[in-house]
């Protein structure tokens, strides 16, 4: 089953690897980690999509709480959450297949930043299935590379970030 | 204050007697202001000396050990000493010196990146790069080190940074945002629980380490006494309960007695306290305790639920939640259970041997030679293997803090640096190490410092010139292939003592064992002892790796149940 939880740490040097290096040692497999600041100065915020059935998923909770500069841990898909993700696709783009590329952007409100004599750059936010499905359709014109931020994710109602409310 | 005044400063705000280390480059400036401190200083002869002696010191004393090594191989040694009370919980700083900042990540002469290599076997560890973090950073080392689920802390400074000036602003057990362990139990779990051992008819306590730790050993026992319930320890946990009373059923797991592990087996409920049913203990997971209830209590919720599913889980300092327990306890009916397993306690004693004055020496007759000897009074420290095992049978550990083994990691060279650790914590106590003919020349460099230091530790080896254990299990699980186990061209013990500067002695018939052992108690000094025992006994019972504890193999191989 696939889950993703919202790490809370301390923005201290180490802390990715410290996060990173329990995954690995204990077994469990990451499918995406995302980093960024949160408002509050000194906190980053992990967020970290996983495989795994729910007493690994408990376990890595609870090791992660074990880790000091861990502050707090959320398991997102216990609750409602909006997940986003941004891809860069550079798909090949010949004069003549460039307007069916852009009706498929436009389909999937995804934006054209940059055009060569040969390909387009394209970027998309979205859901897992969303990009995985404009990914498929931009496969028939030749896609060159992918770029992936991996999840990010928001509770809807509460928010754990910072620790506000 | 400089930095290195600002950590032994430190050092003696947290009441710090002594500190086990080796000096190097990149911690001069902290050994010369060492040197103008009343600190005492044990030199080892190697880093994985101080940090075992460190170990042993806290172990024994449950006071922290505290460690100084230099930077590079100064910082690798000391590894396998941290990686060990990481997994038996022991509260240990260790400080290193570290090449200085400008250099850090250039490859520099004795640059090692300690805190990456220790990061998953520290509770915690720290790269300090400014002196004006030092007062917080020493603060909340040993603050992690000691509280909550205890474990080793590393501090690793750069050289330039002993030398440079800060102030110093020293708070005891600091708040750390991100560290709050649970100390009470949840009152309504506690609750449950105690109805849970109310309703029992096999009830069955399975206590660890743990207990050692919370020192929660009178309520422990309260708890036993007063529900008349049998109780098992896990090999870190013996001493927890006194191992003479007639509800002790001895130590559970591989190694454990047949009642015990019957006990467990046929349970209806298993209290398990400060255990963490490591895969030694439970046997094939799947058959574990197959009609157990488990109340599980522990003070580090990820212990909790890890290997073995748990009806009852209480986080929570032992000593508090077992406290909370009695006060709401009601006692089970146990009487039936308990004649039950007082019969499997009769049927299936361990090994009992007649001895022939002439006879080889049996090493589980030395241990009980010992045991009588020193009253059970005595500090025991083993290394790892057979020897470690007939320890933990025959000794009976009346007392916490008595028996200093090496459990989760199983590291050979453990026992002479421990016991060395637990003389230095208390002077004028009686202190035992008992080792293998392999296990102990794997840190024999020690008896320097045993001699040097006057730490009057006894050295017992039961050399059966194997490395047994191993021996053990190719004669049992390979068909007696002994690839490799063989200790051929060992050194002649007692010329090796006596090279040292200690007093060596030697046994091979049964007969000697009691006059060599009174004789070692009356030297002054370290004594080191050969017993060249029956080499190719083994250690029975046994339940085979990842076998249903239930089918035990008894000695002349026969799988009983
Ligand atoms: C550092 C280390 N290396 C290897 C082992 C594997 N091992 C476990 S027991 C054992 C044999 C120990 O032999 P000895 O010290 O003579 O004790 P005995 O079993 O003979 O009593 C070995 C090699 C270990 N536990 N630790
Ligand atoms: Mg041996």
């Amino acid at each position: 089953m696939k889950q993703v939880l919202a790490v809370l740490v301390e923005n201290k040097a180490g802390v990715l690897t410290r996060v990173a290096g329990l995954f690995s040692r204990r077994g469990f497999n990451i499918d995406s980690l995302a980093v960024g600041e949160t408002v509050e100065p000194g906190i980053s915020r992990m967020t970290i999509a996983l495989e795994g059935d729910e007493a690994q998923v408990e376990q890595v909770e609870k090791q992660l709480n074990k880790l000091i500069n861990v502050l707090k841990v959320v398991n997102l898909s216990r609750e409602p959450t909006v997940f986003r993700e941004l891809m860069l696709i550079k798909v090949k783009a010949e004069p003549q297949t460039r307007s069916d590329i852009q009706q498929i952007v436009e389909t999937f409100r995804g934006k054209v930043v940059d055009v060569s004599l040969n390909s387009m750059i394209i970027e998309v936010t979205g859901n897992d299935e969303k990009l995985e499905a404009i990914k498929l359709l931009l496969e028939h014109f030749g896609i060159i590379e992918v770029a992936r931020t991996g999840r990010v994710a928001l509770l809807r109602s509460l928010k754990i970030d910072g620790d506000r409310s | 204050m400089k930095g290195s005044q600002i950590i032994i400063t430190a050092l003696e705000q947290e009441n710090v007697e002594v500190v086990f280390g080796y000096p190097g480059g990149a911690v001069l400036p902290l050994y010369d202001a060492l040197y103008h401190s009343k600190l005492r200083h044990i030199l080892t002869r190697h880093e994985q000396g101080a940090a075992h002696a460190a170990d042993g010191y806290a172990r024994s004393s449950g006071k922290p050990g505290v460690v100084f090594a230099t930077s590079g191989p100064g910082a690798t040694n000391l590894v396998t000493g941290i990686a060990n009370a990481q997994m038996d919980s022991v509260p240990m700083v260790l400080i290193t010196g570290q090449v200085v900042t400008r250099l850090i990540g250039t490859d520099a002469f004795q640059e090692a990146d300690i805190t990456g290599i220790t990061l998953p076997i520290t509770k915690h560890n720290y790269l300090v790069k400014n002196a004006g973090d030092l007062s917080r950073v020493i603060a909340e080392a040993f603050h992690l080190a000691t509280t909550g689920r205890p474990g080793p802390v590393l501090i690793d400074i750069p050289k330039d940074v002993f030398e440079q000036e800060a102030e110093f602003s020293y708070q005891k057990t600091p708040d750390i945002t991100g560290y709050k362990p649970t100390y009470e139990g949840h009152q309504g779990q506690v609750s449950r629980a105690a109805r849970a051992i109310a309703a029992a008819k096999k009830p069955v306590v399975f206590a660890g380490g743990g207990i050692i730790r919370s020192g929660a050993y009178r309520e422990l026992q309260e708890l036993v006494e007063r529900g008349q319930i049998p109780i098992t320890l896990s090999l870190m946990g013996l001493g927890a309960f006194p191992g003479s009373d007639s509800l002790f059923l001895g130590m559970a797991g591989m190694h454990g007695t047949v009642a015990a592990n019957y006990a467990l087996m046929e349970a209806d409920l298993i209290l398990a306290a400060g255990v963490r049913f490591d895969d030694r203990v439970t046997g094939k997971l799947e058959s574990f305790a197959p009609g157990a209830k488990i109340i599980h209590i522990d003070i580090d919720p990820a212990e909790i639920g890890k290997n073995v599913a748990v009806d009852i889980p209480i986080v929570g300092d032992l000593k508090r939640v077992l406290a909370s327990l009695l006060a709401r306890f009601k006692s089970p009916e146990t009487g039936t259970w308990v004649r039950q397993v007082q019969e499997w306690c009769n049927r299936y004693p361990l090994s009992v041997r007649e001895e022939e004055p002439e006879s080889k020496i049996k090493p589980q007759y030395v241990i009980k030679e010992i045991y009588r000897l020193t009253g059970g009074e005595a500090i025991i420290a083993t290394d790892v293997g057979q020897h470690q095992m007939w320890t933990a049978q025959h000794y009976r550990f009346d007392r916490p803090r008595t028996f200093l083994t090496s459990g989760g990691l199983g590291t050979m060279g453990y026992g002479l640096p421990a016991a060395l650790g637990a003389a230095t914590a208390s002077p004028g106590r009686d202190v035992w190490c008992i080792a293998g003919d392999g296990g102990i020349q794997m840190n024999i460099q020690e008896l320097v410092t045993a001699v040097n230091y006057c730490l009057p530790v006894k050295i017992a080896i039961m050399n059966n010139g194997y490395l047994g254990m191993v021996r053990q299990w190719q004669e049992m699980f390979y068909e007696g292939r002994y690839a490799c186990t063989e200790l051929a061209g060992n050194p002649d013990f007692v010329k090796v003592a006596e090279a040292f500067g200690a007093t060596g002695l030697r046994a091979t018939r049964c007969s000697e064992v009691a006059a060599v052992l009174e004789t070692a108690a009356d030297t002054r000094g370290p004594v080191l002892i050969d017993f060249q025992i029956d080499r190719e006994e083994n250690v029975y019972p046994m339940v085979a790796p990842n076998y249903p504890l239930s089918e035990i193999i008894f000695e002349g191989k026969g799988r009983g149940k």
